[in-house]
């Protein structure tokens, strides 16, 4: 099977980030300053320490994959949408490609961005603290599996979107609050036996909370528990969207 | 081969609507077939079927042979559209375009860019490759559309109103373009509202009315079903019309004659020399596949 259709739409999905990095790629770069700078370093100066780390050094790793989470999803369920709002999709749909390729097409798009994201506010953090690194690997395979998941999750979205308003409800009403309480803020160690329960409900706390271990050594939940949350989640995302694609959800009359 | 095979295809969509209630069709290679219909016809459903952006109720369709149900990927990759509405990126290069639609073809990016400067060059948009798509005329915005669909070769061809809107200068241009592909080897279906553009390029027409075929039949055949036709004499000075041997009715120094088919002409133009009068120009009154049209669908 030739992988010519899958490079050209990943090679345009990253240029079309690419060519508006004024929107994409500097917002959450200012975005994210201000965070390490009001909480990190104004207000992170009057906390304890967090598990042995100053609460800035404790709060990068969050809000790093904050970005990641935030870039994959939106990259991917804008450009969607985009395409179905301009009917460009079409040139996919009526193409030979097949459907794996055109969600690896969009899904190499969010990736990238989210992954892009990542590594600017990783060194946009180094202005304001110094990181620890306790496992690379830990961190390359949380990153890449969330912005993965996060990028499938942002095409099911554009899928099913018929309008504008459509692509930013989900990010306003579900990943923002979930993401602020998926533990980027603080250790649900602290939090009531109760609310720790009803906190391991939100994928969220899983990625975070791995991805943390990767830096800082240490989490409140076993890495392999996230690793394998998070590729079930992966996997079914995957699943779900060639599903859709396959029945022409959204997209085929 | 046939080029494009369909058997009774029926569409019935979600709301209810009736599209396609079961029409057979079958489009030679090589032949220039124009599908006739007023709005709501089932033209762009059709069409849709053929290109797989509808699913279909039932019915079997065929492209080249390939099924688009069983070898839907083959059935695609030898089909080229030109949809009615533009639905290219409008934020991208004219060159970009054009090259992600052959690499979604599975063309690699250096042959792709070597197509891209012969079709663009023979649509005369070379000049604005590095155009972005946004701001071309109307015009090369359809130009666009059809060197989009050339880009992989495909075998066949098919134009959804590709002239709609489009100026006469750049129409005629249009049409020997598609005239030079169509003798290539292409095969092309074309659907217009332009029926002078139906009678001018195809070989053979189908009228779609209402989700069904009326009629489909090479032109010359279509068009002898035309019982009459009505011609417009301009002439320089008044005609008595009932010396004609036809109907016959003379205003502003115009005569226009209504005559069946098979009657002499000649027979008309001595008539009308007996009288001393000087024939200027004589046209016919209306387009002649525009009057079957009208007919068949009433």
């Amino acid at each position: 099977m030739s992988t010519i259709g899958l490079y050209t739409l990943t090679r345009k999905e990253i240029q079309r980030f690419m060519r508006i990095w004024s929107q994409t790629l500097l917002p959450p770069a200012i975005t994210m300053s201000l965070y390490f700078l009001i909480f990190g370093t104004f207000i992170g100066s009057q906390i304890d320490d967090l598990h042995g780390v100053s609460y800035i050094a404790f709060i990068v790793p969050g809000l790093v994959m904050m970005s990641i989470i935030t870039n994959s999803y939106s990259n991917v369920s804008s450009s969607f949408f985009g395409s179905k709002f301009q009917k460009n999709i079409e040139e996919l749909l009526v193409s030979p490609m097949p459907n794996t390729h055109v969600l690896l097409g969009f899904v190499a798009g969010g990736v990238t961005r989210g992954l892009l994201v990542g590594i600017i506010v990783t060194i946009v953090s180094l202005l304001f603290t110094e990181l620890a690194l306790s496992n690379i690997f830990i961190i390359l395979a949380f990153a890449i599996l969330t912005a993965v998941a996060f990028s499938l999750a942002g095409f099911t979205n554009g899928l099913f979107a018929k309008k504008f308003d459509d692509v930013t409800i989900v990010p306003t009403f579900i990943l923002t609050p979930l993401t602020y309480l998926g533990g980027v803020f603080y250790s649900i160690d602290v939090l009531p036996a109760i609310w720790q329960k009803v906190s391991l409900l939100n994928p969220i706390v899983y990625m975070v909370s791995g991805f943390r271990h990767g830096f800082l050594g240490f989490s409140e939940i076993p890495v392999w528990i996230g690793l394998l949350v998070l590729s079930t989640f992966t996997v079914a995302f995957f699943l779900l969207n060639l599903y859709f694609l396959k029945k022409g959800v959204g997209l085929k009359e | 081969m046939n080029a494009v095979e369909i058997k009774g295809l029926v569409k019935t969509y979600s709301s209810g609507v009736k599209a396609l209630t079961g029409i057979d069709l079958s489009i030679q290679e090589g032949d220039f077939f124009a599908l006739l219909g007023p709005n709501g016809a089932g033209k762009s459903t059709t069409i849709g079927v053929l290109t797989q952006l509808v699913t279909k109720t039932s019915g079997t369709v065929k492209i080249l042979g390939h099924d688009i149900d069983t070898e839907s990927v083959v059935a695609k990759s030898k089909l080229g559209i030109v949809p009615q509405e533009f639905n290219f990126n409008i934020f991208e290069k004219v060159i970009d375009i054009v090259v992600q639609q052959a690499g979604y073809y599975s063309v690699a990016r250096v042959d792709a860019l070597k197509r891209a400067e012969v079709v663009l060059k023979e649509l005369d948009l070379w000049e604005k490759r590095d155009s972005v798509s946004r701001t071309l005329s109307g015009g090369m915005k359809r130009r666009l559309m059809i060197a989009r669909a050339l880009i992989h070769e495909p075998e066949v061809l098919i134009l959804d109103e590709p002239t709609a809107g489009v100026d006469i200068e750049l129409r005629r241009g249009m049409w020997d373009f598609l005239s030079g592909l169509n003798k290539k080897g292409v095969t092309i279906l074309l659907t217009t509202h332009y029926l002078e553009e139906a009678e001018l390029l195809c070989n053979n027409i189908a009228i779609i009315d209402k989700g069904s075929i009326l009629v489909n039949l090479p032109k010359e055949d279509l068009l002898s079903k035309l019982e009459e036709e009505t011609y417009v004499l301009e002439v320089d000075k008044k005609v008595d019309v009932s010396k004609l041997t036809c109907d016959a009715k003379y205003g502003k120094g115009k005569v226009e004659v209504r005559f069946k088919q098979g009657y002499s002409i000649n027979e008309l133009m001595k008539e009308i020399d007996k009288q001393k009068v000087v024939v200027k120009s004589i046209a016919p009154k209306n387009n002649r596949l525009e009057e079957v049209f009208v007919r068949l669908i009433k």
